[in-house]
């Protein structure tokens, strides 16, 4: 499904991902960890398609596309979902309309019919069970005055919306106390088929008791360092970051 | 001086009615399409009242309204009286060619106590060949405690020259309340000028919203005195301008007396080569302690020509006050934008989100549901450059056209 080879990554002339291999298939799970710092936000970003991020090498081949020609908007047509670590507020928009909006213009790049409110409302009020939010959201402007908590559930309730093929949520964990990350975390598991796939952006393994991964990955000075089981997260739970540092020092 | 000699010859080209046109009911020339909202109407044809029979009302629990020209035989003093209020305002060359010309204009009165439900609704139609000048002048007195709202609309129905001077007095006792919403929607050949002065008492609250959705030349005017102790005024406008449009909004808040608040909130849209101007001033003399007096405009402009002029500006001589003021002029917000995006929804799509979420903040001050949730459409409509003068007016649709809006915020 997704496909990342050799990738650079440049921000403003600095080297961020210097060479990044990736491939994610349908139904599996991955974990990316790695100490603060080293690019995890990064790769999330360059898939999201997000500006001030220069590509020098490589490529990121989606559903067999080159992710690089598409817009922000037809990634996420195609089924790609950003859960973002710090969402953004935006006064004004309801919640609401928002999701109304994506949904129709994601079916109608889809070849679909856009929803009536009625189907949309049902949908809403469905899915916003997913991630246990009982209040009225459709009238609250977009994660304005929300807390921590809420804001992250909130991308959750979009990614459920959406029902993405590819979804990468960056340090959706942080900020979260236990109650939140359990919420979040069976959104997440509720929402996993055999034809999607999932990547977990995560500092700590905490986030990883809940959903369990296939496979884990670490990052580090831009690069995949390490590649195991979810028992690799344990140990880093258990050992830290540090031995990851000098295996690779000492490798070089 | 130069202004003068401008609107001198501005003027010479206009010519007034001297009469009223023979009465026809307002549903022939005009018809207002907020279906679900009840108000009492007060309807203006080229610059004269109109009524069937008797230019005044008089309702069973004290509350007249009509025609000035009319009121001015019966209740005279209660005209001085709100005259006299503004005595000492200073007047710029406009009002004082209104108070000597005009023709006619709207009389509300409202007793002490009563507090009227329904809005009333001035509707100022222009419907005439030729190269009209309307000179109306309304005078609002609220008893002590008295409270009411008012809706007041320009629209045109014909296309023709237009120059409308318009003056409108309000007056509140002790306590009074009172929501005052001003729309307009004028063929591009049009000017007008709106010229509001409001006299409030103690522990009297006035809000005001003042929305431009098109115009040739529009200034609003407004002029607000807070005389005595715990006066409120809120001062609400949305300019949405494009092409060759101009727009500018003038207030100027006096704090007269001690521990008075007033905030102003103005946001305007450019586009093309138009051109606002928001004049903010408060002066907060020098007896008027414990002040609170806020001022923010915030706009956005579309493109490189389009131009606005804005000067927030606090005149204090009192020590004991909490002020501020200030404006913005920028663009639309790149991580939102983004945000939208990355959900699938069109850059295009994503700035009209976000323009009618920064217009719709005016909006959402509106009291009465019925108008909030219409304006609101005819935002979106506005900026899905729906809404031009082709649909006659501002809130009438002569020609019944569906419009399907492809984002309807105010339904779900």
């Amino acid at each position: 499904m997704l496909k990342i080879e050799n990738l650079h990554v440049s921000i403003k002339g600095r080297e961020i991902l210097k060479g990044v291999d990736l491939q994610i298939n349908a139904g599996e799970v991955h974990a990316i960890m790695g100490p603060n710092g080293t690019g995890k936000s990064t790769l999330a970003s360059v898939i999201a398609g997000k500006e001030g991020y220069d590509v020098t090498e490589g490529r990121i081949i989606y559903k067999g596309k080159d992710l690089m020609n598409m817009s922000i908007e037809d990634r996420a047509r195609e089924g790609i979902f950003i859960g973002f670590q710090y969402p953004v507020e935006i006064p004004g928009v309801s919640i609401a309309n928002f999701m109304r909006t994506a949904l129709n213009e994601i079916r109608e790049y889809r070849g679909l019919d856009p929803l009536n409110g009625a189907q949309f409302l049902r949908l809403m009020n469905e899915k916003q069970k997913v991630v246990e939010l009982t209040d009225k959201l459709s009238n609250r402007s977009v994660n304005e005055g929300f807390s921590g908590g809420e804001k992250k559930r909130n991308e959750i309730f979009q990614m459920a919306m959406l029902e993405p093929t590819l979804s990468i949520l960056d340090e959706t964990d942080s900020g979260l106390d236990i109650d939140a990350l359990r919420i979040v975390a069976n959104g997440v598991n509720h929402l996993k088929t055999k034809d999607n796939a999932t990547i977990v952006i995560t500092h700590y393994q905490r986030l990883l008791d809940y959903i369990v991964p296939d496979v884990v990955h670490v990052l580090f000075d831009g690069k995949i360092v390490k590649t195991g089981t979810k028992e690799l997260a344990l140990e880093l739970e258990k050992r830290g970051y540090d031995w990851i540092k000098e295996e690779y020092e000492s490798a070089k | 001086m130069k202004a003068k000699t401008s609107y001198a010859q501005k003027l010479s080209q206009f010519q007034l009615q001297a009469q009223p046109d023979p009465y026809r009911p307002l549903e022939e020339v005009f018809k207002c399409q907020i279906w679900n909202l009840d108000t009492t109407t007060l309807p203006m044809l080229n610059g004269w009242y109109m009524h069937k029979q008797q230019p005044l009302t008089r309702l069973e629990n004290g509350v007249v309204f009509g025609s000035l020209r009319a009121a001015q035989e019966s209740y005279p003093e209660i005209i001085q009286n709100c005259h006299q209020a503004f005595s000492h305002t200073e007047k710029d060359e406009l009002t004082t060619l209104n108070e000597s010309q005009y023709t006619d204009g709207v009389f509300i009165y409202i007793p002490d106590d009563v507090k009227v439900a329904d809005p009333f609704q001035i509707i100022s139609v222009v419907n005439t060949q030729r190269d009209l000048l309307v000179q109306n002048r309304h005078v609002i007195y609220l008893g002590k405690s008295a409270e009411m709202s008012l809706i007041q609309c320009d629209d045109s129905v014909r296309y023709s020259n237009t120059f409308l001077n318009v003056v409108t007095e309000v007056y509140m006792s002790e306590n009074a309340q009172m929501h005052y919403y001003k729309t307009e929607n004028k063929e591009k050949e049009s000017e007008l000028y709106n010229h509001l002065y409001v006299h409030q008492k103690g522990h009297t609250h006035f809000h005001s919203n003042t929305v431009t959705f098109n115009a040739g030349y529009i200034r609003n005017s407004i002029v607000v005195n807070l005389c005595e102790p715990f006066a409120d005024a809120q001062l609400y406008g949305l300019y949405l301008v494009d092409k060759s449009q101009q727009c500018d909004n003038h207030i100027k808040v006096n704090h007269c007396s001690t521990d008075c608040t007033s905030k102003q909130l103005y946001k305007g849209i450019m586009d093309d080569e138009a051109v606002a101007g928001f004049h903010g001033h408060v002066v907060v003399h020098p007896d008027a302690q414990r002040t609170a007096a806020f001022q923010t405009n915030r706009n956005i402009l579309l493109t490189d020509k389009a131009k606005v002029n804005t000067t927030p500006f606090l005149e204090i001589y009192a020590d004991d006050v909490q002020c501020s003021h200030g404006a913005t002029v920028g663009q639309l917000d790149d991580e939102a934008l983004f945000y939208l995006r990355s959900r699938g929804i069109s850059e295009h799509n994503a700035r009209k989100l976000l323009m009618f979420a920064f217009a719709n903040e005016i909006i959402r001050y509106v009291e009465i549901d019925a108008l909030q949730e219409r304006l609101g459409d005819m935002v979106q409509r506005r900026l899905n450059g729906e809404l031009t003068i082709c649909d006659q007016c501002m809130l009438s649709d002569a020609d019944n056209r569906d419009f399907v809006f492809p984002i309807d915020p105010s339904r779900i």
